[in-house]
């Protein structure tokens, strides 16, 4: 590997209003390595980048790329010097066709119009050259996630890059997609001599992907190393400053002498947004005081089956009976109102207002309490500002005070929020979807903690993560779902991880649950 | 059949391309300002300033030609104005709009008075204002209702079908129009290809106070030789909903123009035959509430295809 410094941070310092995002952080990035950037949300790792991709400008350092001192910081900068950045969201026109979004801002033309068809020769010209296959006529929106970030990839090399940076790049992706997306870096690693710097979560992507890894915390930089002379435990407990790489949860015996089941789904259809059937025929049965988890590849039917237990959406056949009741007709307000509470998978689009403060996100369902409301009318402001502080002391909501715009929280934090909203309605029944998605280490730890709590006060918990690791710590039994069908039940002591992936793949067992 | 001679005849469609070709331009300026992700409601306002601005310029200097350029700099004008208070200072557009729609009413009105000392209508002293000229070509003559139709129309009449053109290759053909596109889909990935959303967004508000001025211009000084106080009368809002008719596409956009120049022209028309004026001046607006039935049909029509 070549030891030649490609990129050079030099006291970078960042300065948000009310953050100090970067602290002093000297970094020196080699040619042609494979830079794994790690720590907690918050910890100021997109905010480095964004200022070596010139979207942020340092308050105070100086950020070298190639021996040259970025002047401006500007994207079209960074872009000049060979920096190329894939961001967490896409930078992708949802109409525009594959080739036109790979082009964008640098049209090929002839005279003054778009030359479409040379658009199209440079985009085939690319996917043969990098090996990552894409349909240049295709339309961004009809294209699979997997595909888009191949775009996002594609877009970057066209404008010449040589410095990839990738923001959690396999947050979005499937473990197959995970698997295409690492060999695509290794190929062009060695192959284009790339210089990759890979921000992430998961330690296990570090230890399988990067050469080196460098860990950051409270926005600076506490640790470079080889990776080669590290493991997770070690980058875990760096990233947090303690060690808490999956400790024990008090998990006691759970309270079964209650035997009525909270949740029975009896031959459960239920139809995409598409109207293409998504849960085929699926039953379950959910007890008191037990965590199920729903083990599955993404796109199986979860999503579909959790919005129909929770009356988001409709079904087309079967029963779904919750605390003796059936939901059917019901909308989520109601089924709500049978003691449950909802944790929805996509936290920004479903679970909080973003624009709305800490405050009215905790608030929300509750405000017509007469603790907080006069005749359910007239909101009780200081009763309310009282309860959001509690709460979010409770929960330990951090990062900024009650009147913060959700919006600006860090992933972890935003989820807190979530959780501590539905969690303090007390309702019997919880049902969990996705619970720690991009979300850091310590709020995985204190979120896990807190379903854990719930299910040994006596609650029914149904549990649906695309992380096995989080499902095999917190769950009593474990369902594997595939193509909208139940395909095995087990219980985590008794199947191997690499096991049950088989059975969320097709693998069929006893279909019974 | 006599009557129905008198109302389906060729100056209906004459009269179909006179009434439309204001609300062409508009809706142009309009879909410039959709594309980028900015509801513009205040062409209504534009329009009706374009208007005033023109009369006002032909007026003083005896010139249509300077009452265009007069329509054009005040556009430009007020396209700058909703610009920097959309873009820069992130008002709400909508407000925005209202408050140009109502200071285009308040303003013209108290100008006309203290400029001219006129009020309602303006007639100027000199006897006749100067206005667009008509154009026509010989040999389309010899061709018989094309000929008609398409001859001795006003200068902006023939300018508008160009602009329908033109704006749709800039849009659809040309990259500037796909950066004012992914400017209103996408912002980011505008800007991290290097090219500033807003600048796009500035662009299509310049264009946009242009182009309603000239829809002003036209009404003003190719329509009606004159200005009255709100002569715009909502045209605005109609070139808006013939945007979101025509999806901001500008050929569609022009169709849906055309049609409703249509209805218009057939309420005057139905006036001549005795039908009340208060009855047939509301033809417009209820083309335009059903142009909308239809928007919401589409959609709905489309959602069910798409679950199939």
């Amino acid at each position: 590997m070549a030891s030649e410094t490609i990129v050079s941070f030099q006291h970078v310092s960042m300065q948000f209003p009310g953050v100090l995002a970067n602290h002093d952080v000297s970094l020196d990035i080699r040619k042609g390595e494979v830079f794994a950037l790690v720590g907690e949300n918050g910890a100021g790792k997109s905010t480095l980048m964004n200022i070596l991709y010139g979207m942020n400008t340092p308050t105070s350092g100086k950020v070298f790329i190639k021996d040259q001192e970025m002047k401006s910081f500007s994207p079209s900068e960074a872009i000049s010097r060979g920096v190329g950045m894939v961001h967490q969201h896409f930078m992708l026109v949802p109409s525009f066709t594959v080739a036109q979004n790979i082009v964008l801002g640098r049209e090929p033309k002839k005279s003054a119009l778009y030359d479409f068809r040379k658009a199209k020769a440079i985009t085939e010209n690319l996917v043969e050259e990098y090996g990552l296959q894409v349909n240049a006529m295709d339309k961004v929106a009809d294209i699979s996630v997997g595909l888009q970030q191949r775009v996002e990839i594609l877009k970057t090399l066209h404008r010449g890059a040589d410095i990839l940076i990738l923001d959690e790049p396999t947050a979005v992706l499937t473990p197959q997609e995970t698997e295409e997306l690492f060999s695509v870096i290794r190929r062009i690693v060695q192959e284009k001599q790339m210089t990759i710097i890979i921000i992430t979560h998961k330690l296990y992507e570090v230890m399988a992907i990067s050469d080196r890894v460098g860990v950051m915390r409270g926005g600076k930089l506490v640790a470079v190393e080889n990776t080669a002379d590290v493991n997770e435990r070690i980058l875990a407990s760096m990233m947090v400053g303690r060690d808490v790489l999956l400790g024990q949860l008090d998990r006691n015996d759970p309270d079964v002498t209650d035997n009525e089941p909270a949740i029975v789904i009896d031959d459960l259809h239920v139809a995409d947004t598409r109207g293409l059937p998504a849960v085929r025929g699926l039953n379950l049965t959910l007890h008191r005081g037990e965590i199920l988890g729903i083990a599955g590849i993404e796109g199986n039917g979860q999503s579909e089956l959790i919005e129909a237990i929770t009356g988001m959406r409709g079904y087309t056949k079967g029963s779904v009976t919750i605390n003796g009741k059936s939901i059917a007709g019901m909308n989520a307000g109601q089924v709500r109102a049978l003691g449950v509470a909802h944790v929805p998978e996509d936290r920004l689009a479903t679970g909080v207002s973003p624009a709305a403060d800490v405050t009215d996100n905790l608030i929300v369902g509750k405000e017509k309490l007469p603790r907080f409301s006069l005749f359910k009318t007239h909101l009780k402001k200081r009763a309310i500002r009282q309860y959001a502080r509690e709460i979010s002391e409770k929960f330990d909501i951090r990062g900024a005070g009650i009147d913060t715009t959700v919006g600006s929280l860090s992933g972890g934090n935003m989820q807190k929020v979530v959780v501590a909203r539905e969690f303090s309605f007390e309702t019997p029944v919880l049902v969990i979807s996705q619970p720690t998605r991009g979300v850091d280490i310590g709020a995985m730890e204190a979120i896990h903690q807190l379903i854990m709590d719930k299910r040994n006060a006596g609650c029914a918990i149904l549990l649906v993560s695309a992380d096995l690791d989080e499902l095999y710590r917190l769950s009593d039994r474990l369902l594997t779902i595939y193509e909208g069908r139940i395909t095995g039940e087990f219980t985590p002591e008794t199947i191997a991880k690499t096991e049950i992936s088989y059975y969320m793949t097709g693998g069929q067992k006893e279909a019974e649950a | 059949m006599s009557d129905l001679s008198t109302i389906f005849n060729i100056g209906l469609l004459q009269n179909t391309l006179r009434t439309a070709t204001p609300v062409v331009l508009a809706a142009l300026g309009c879909l410039m300002t959709d594309h980028v992700g900015m509801t513009n409601i205040g062409v209504e306002g534009m329009m009706l300033i374009g208007a005033f601005s023109a009369v006002m310029g032909s007026w003083v200097c005896g010139s249509w030609v300077m009452g265009l350029v007069f329509a054009l700099a005040i556009g430009l004008l007020l396209g700058l104005f909703y610009g920097v208070f959309v873009i820069k200072f992130k008002s709400d557009e909508f407000i925005i709009g209202v408050a140009l729609n109502t200071f285009a009413a308040g303003a013209t009105t108290f100008l006309l008075r203290t400029l001219t000392g006129q009020s309602g209508t303006f007639h100027a002293p000199e006897g006749n204002l100067s206005t667009l000229p008509r154009l026509s070509a010989d040999w389309l003559n010899k061709i018989p209702v094309l000929g008609e139709l398409l001859n001795n129309n006003t200068l902006l009449v023939y300018v508008s079908w160009i602009f329908v053109f033109l704006c749709w290759l800039m849009i659809y053909r040309m990259p500037v129009g796909f950066w004012l596109r992914a400017s209103g889909e996408h912002p980011e990935s505008l800007r991290s290809a290097g090219r500033s959303p807003e600048k796009m967004q500035y662009l299509a508000s310049l264009l946009c106070g242009m182009l309603s001025a000239l829809a002003g211009a036209h009404l003003a000084l190719g329509y009606l030789s004159t200005f009255s106080e709100n002569m715009s009368n909502s045209r605005g809002y109609i070139a808006f909903a013939c945007v979101i008719f025509g999806r901001a596409n500008p050929p569609k956009v022009f169709l849906a123009a055309l049609l409703f120049g249509f209805i218009d022209a057939l309420g005057m028309r139905l006036q001549s035959v005795g039908i009340s004026s208060a009855l047939t001046s509301i033809f417009p607006y209820i083309g335009t509430v059903l142009m909308m039935v239809l928007v919401v049909w589409r959609t709905e029509r489309r959602k069910k295809k798409l679950a199939q």
